[in-house]
């Protein structure tokens, strides 16, 4: 099936050339960051996270979000997702991919990377994290290779291969819960410590990833000649405003909470987001209006029957829980600091050039996995 | 420090190859083999109890806040600056191992006002040491690591620089090298290790100073106002002041339990 990646039109190509030049760039702004260190980035010793982590944190979430096509086909034998929970596998296989690399991007001596694994310290989360992350790469690149191979050859998928689907469900629900260990753990961390950040974090994976997941497919169904299915997409987008509401209905809880009960060390680090002078303030208040503007949209029946609102609807939910995570999550964390003073954090160039470049080899690899999905999907004839 | 660094190792590897279920605290006494980690727990390393050197159950540190004046303080940061050769960097990615922060900063929920002096007056805060410490709790590779007598110490060879530490330590004590620490070193003192950029690093209360019989560098230059000792051991001097003066801990609501007392 690998050989599907070698033929395409001159869209394909071109593409592949941007996101070829793109990875260079990024290769450079990284070599500037192994010689000279993470002094490139904007992160200090205040704001000890930045941009890296919080890319991942967020990916980690539509990576997830696989599930939500993977339960209703293979739980409740809804046949509208069989034609594309392929696209779902191979778009986690993606996510996954673009995390890891991140997490490396972060790391200030990549050099003894392997130290988490000669050293396994089962005390930490993110030797946790290491754990399921691979195993969630694994399994999907195993489940939707399989499964795309049978498919190919009209046959059905071996049995035990249900096995491994089966297991994905529950997998996909700890990559995220154990990303969300990793903070809500620590003491002192007002912003984060906090028992209803894992299902936060999967609510809003839950929303965003599917809508990633329609955005891609329209993408598809415009550049190839595969069609998708209107019904797959409908319910794709029904799931998605349901599970931004109860994202919002979750941040709703802990806005309660937090004001409420006035404790200062929880309170401050809303504060800075939402009111002040805080570079985040216009940030966080887009997130949120994006969210709940997305959720306006997707929860009417007809705006999901019309194309057009169904890829506004998504845009927003998917660009609303983007700033939130993949901002705001982590700068709200270390903001204030342990003593109470304000250090900003504004990413560097260098540090978004290095995101870039790592961006553009995770859609590289989504890219060429969707090929062979869309290829094989289109030879035998749907 | 050489030696408690290579010793370590050499613990952690038999740990490895007995890994142990039991929790930190009911760990046996210290002699190579015989320390293990919990599987669940910080985990804990042998410190060298016998030969040269001071030894303890259980190190603390006493800051007088009402000894310390400015002047003294800076003394005190400047002599374990230069003695661990920390560099001197001007931006927010600097490095501190032990640095002055007003009242109100250093207990943001443990102070008002009007105590005497005002809450703008400053005190030093370092490393707390602390018997439940989160920086080694989460450390996926072990590169920080508490030893039996309290000290949280770095293995600068093993840190990945994931910063995981920094974001579990509620008190800030903890810098990472941005960059080369090297050029902004002025004179580098041969006997400490320089570090590299890319490690986390912080204050070792001075575990390299206690092998040779001497107390930690700030106690030494503190004219008084900071104190050193043995938490278990009834009859020393610190037991002695904490017993006779009001003392506090930096948020002791987070269980950390710190081994830095603040004479109030
Ligand atoms: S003060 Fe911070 S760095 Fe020191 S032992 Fe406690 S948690 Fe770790
Ligand atoms: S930065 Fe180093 S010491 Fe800190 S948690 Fe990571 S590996 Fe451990």
């Amino acid at each position: 099936m690998l050989e599907k990646v070698l033929k395409g039109n001159k869209v394909y190509w071109g593409w592949l050339a941007i996101l070829l030049a793109l990875m260079a760039v990024g290769a450079v702004c990284y070599g500037k960051q192994l010689v000279n260190g993470l002094t490139i980035t904007g992160m200090s010793r205040d704001v000890s996270w930045g941009f890296y982590i919080a890319q991942f944190t967020f990916l980690v979430g539509v990576a997830a979000s696989a599930v939500m096509m993977v339960i209703p086909k293979y739980l409740h034998d809804y046949k509208a997702y069989g034609k594309i929970l392929i696209f779902g596998e191979f778009n986690a296989v993606a996510m996954v991919c673009l995390c890891l690399m991140f997490i490396i991007a972060d790391l200030g001596s990549p050099q003894r990377l392997m130290n988490i694994i000669i050293h396994p310290t089962p005390n930490s989360m993110l030797f946790w994290d290491m754990i399921v992350l691979n195993g969630y790469l694994l399994i999907n690149i195993f489940v939707g290779w399989i499964t795309l191979q049978a498919y190919r050859k009209e046959v059905a998928p071996p049995q035990w291969i249900k096995f491994f689907i089966y297991l994905s469900i529950p997998w996909a629900v700890s990559i995220h819960t154990v990303t969300a260990f990793l903070y809500c753990g620590l003491p002192g961390r007002g912003y984060w410590m906090d028992a209803i950040l894992a299902s936060r974090f999967l609510a809003s994976a839950f929303a965003a990833g599917p809508a990633f997941l329609i955005i891609l497919l329209y993408i598809v169904k415009a550049t190839t000649s595969f069609d998708p299915g209107k019904e797959a997409l409908k319910s794709l987008g029904k799931t998605i405003a349901y599970a931004m509401s109860i994202n919002l209905f979750l941040v709703l809880c802990e806005v309660f909470t937090v004001n409420y009960s006035n404790i200062p060390s929880h309170l401050h680090h809303w504060h800075y987001l939402f009111f002040g002078d805080g570079v985040l303030v216009p940030w966080m208040w887009t997130s949120m209006s994006m969210c709940f503007v997305g959720v306006l949209i997707l929860i009417v029946p007809s705006n999901r029957e019309s194309d057009n609102m169904l890829i506004f609807g998504c845009l927003f939910v998917f660009i609303g829980a983007w700033i939130d995570k993949g901002l705001g999550m982590i700068g709200g964390g270390f903001v204030p600091n342990a003593l109470m003073e304000i250090t900003e954090y504004v990413p560097t160039q260098l540090e978004l050039g290095v995101a870039l470049g790592i961006y553009a080899a995770g859609f590289l690899i989504l890219t060429m996995l969707t090929k062979i999905a869309v290829g094989v999907k289109l030879e035998v004839g749907e | 420090m050489k030696n408690t660094r290579r010793k370590f190792l050499k613990v952690a590897g038999l740990a490895v190859l007995g890994w142990s279920m039991r929790p930190a605290s009911r760990l046996m006494a210290a002699h190579g083999a015989q320390s293990a980690e919990g599987l669940f727990m910080a985990s804990k390393h042998g410190a060298p109890k016998h030969g040269e050197g001071l030894h303890a159950g259980r190190w603390i540190m006493l800051i007088d806040t009402n000894k310390l004046t400015p002047a003294i303080e800076q003394k005190c940061i400047n002599a374990c600056h230069t003695n661990h050769n920390v560099p001197d960097i001007e931006t927010k990615q600097n490095i501190k191992w032990i640095w002055a922060e007003p009242l109100h900063n250093v207990f943001p929920e443990q102070m008002h006002e009007n105590i005497p002096g005002g809450t703008e007056r400053t005190t030093l805060v370092l490393c707390n040491h602390c018997t439940n410490p989160p920086c080694v709790r989460v450390c996926p590779t072990k590169a920080t690591f508490q030893r039996e007598d309290g000290i949280v110490m770095m293995d600068f060879h093993r840190c990945i620089g994931c910063r995981y530490c920094m974001a579990a330590c509620p008190y800030g004590s903890r810098s990472f090298n941005f960059m080369d620490p090297r050029p902004h070193i002025k004179d580098a003192i041969p006997e400490f290790p320089t570090r590299t950029k890319g490690v986390v690093e912080k204050c070792e209360f001075c575990s390299e100073r206690l092998a040779e019989g001497k107390l930690p560098y700030c106690v030494e230059v503190s004219e008084g106002a900071m104190m050193f000792g043995d938490l278990e051991d009834p009859e020393s001097e610190v037991r002695k002041v904490l017993a006779s003066r009001y003392s506090i801990r930096r948020k002791p609501e987070l269980g950390t339990e710190p081994g830095v007392y603040y004479l109030i």
